[in-house]
């Protein structure tokens, strides 16, 4: 996970690019650019896709610089360039579909009601050694409404708080938590059952075959 | 108050992230008690949340960073 980014560091780094040393601006980019390839993978389903947009994100961020006025946070700010990368890439090629244009914010479709179970033995990170139980998430992940996807790539993948998800997703915080939820009913929905071959059968470290 | 399971699971995500009022997370607390689908449900979600949040999950690709910086070094050293 990228370190917390120090806003000091940040605009110091903004002013001396702005006065011509650009090369400070590998090291201003470098702690955002994780968020900003799965926020673009989110969008555009394709890893080539993502990192060419991601490319001409950070291009866009760089000759952009002097617009922005830290009202956000830097990497919030970079965030919104990448999202509207990913859209104005969605709309060429005509994959834009009304759920990507965040027309939805209310909707109440779909069934949220979680998978119910009567007990459960946690799966522990250690079995993520396992590639399966990666393909497992990602799949779960990349087959979510691209508004929850989004949601729950920034805040849980991304580890963002509430407020810079809602700034770079141009929602409000409120919408985040409603659709951060639902991601996350869904996810459970899909995942509890083939998660719990994954469960130690005898302690920690009885995992596994 | 008393709340039933369908009410807790709509907070599940909001207690996770421990946004709920503590008279909420109180009643959900008393429910979690006795109820063992509610407290696997939980312990579920809060599971994949720990688990997608994991580095090796969602990994970059090989070489990602060396291309974007190459890339973008073009444009730095070119633009005055």
């Amino acid at each position: 996970m990228a370190k917390a980014p120090n806003p000091e560091f940040e605009a110091d780094c903004i002013r001396r690019i702005l006065a011509g040393e650009h090369q400070l601006f590998h090291e201003l980019i470098r702690p955002c650019e994780r968020a900003i390839f799965f926020l673009l993978l989110s969008i555009l389903h394709n890893e080539a896709d993502a990192e060419d947009a991601a490319q001409e994100t950070a291009i866009k961020v760089f000759r952009n610089l002097h617009l922005f006025r830290g009202d956000s946070q830097f990497k919030t700010w970079a965030l919104s360039i990448a999202r509207n990368e990913g859209l104005g890439r969605l709309r060429k090629t005509d994959r834009l579909r009304e759920d990507s244009l965040d027309a939805l914010t209310g909707e109440d479709s779909g069934d949220f009601t979680p998978a119910v179970l009567t007990s459960w033995r946690e799966v522990p990170a250690e079995a993520l050694e396992k590639q399966e139980l990666a393909g497992l998430l990602r799949e779960a992940i990349d087959s979510l409404p691209d508004i929850y996807r989004n949601a729950v790539m920034l805040r849980d993948i991304e580890e963002m708080d509430v407020c810079e998800t809602a700034a770079a997703l141009g929602i409000t915080e409120g919408a985040v938590k409603v659709r951060l939820h639902r991601a996350r009913a869904l996810l459970q929905r899909k995942l509890a059952h083939k998660l719990k071959s994954f469960a130690p059968r005898h302690g920690l470290f009885g995992w596994g075959k | 108050m008393r709340i039933d399971c369908e009410h807790v699971w709509q907070h599940i995500s909001a207690y996770i992230d421990g946004d709920v009022d503590a008279a909420l997370r109180a009643e959900i607390d008393k429910h979690l008690e006795t109820c063992e689908i509610c407290s696997a449900v939980l312990d579920s979600t809060r599971n994949v949340v720990v688990l997608v949040a994991d580095d090796r999950v969602f990994e970059l690709p090989a070489g990602f960073s060396e291309r974007l910086h190459d890339r973008l070094e073009t444009v730095l050293s070119s633009e005055k």
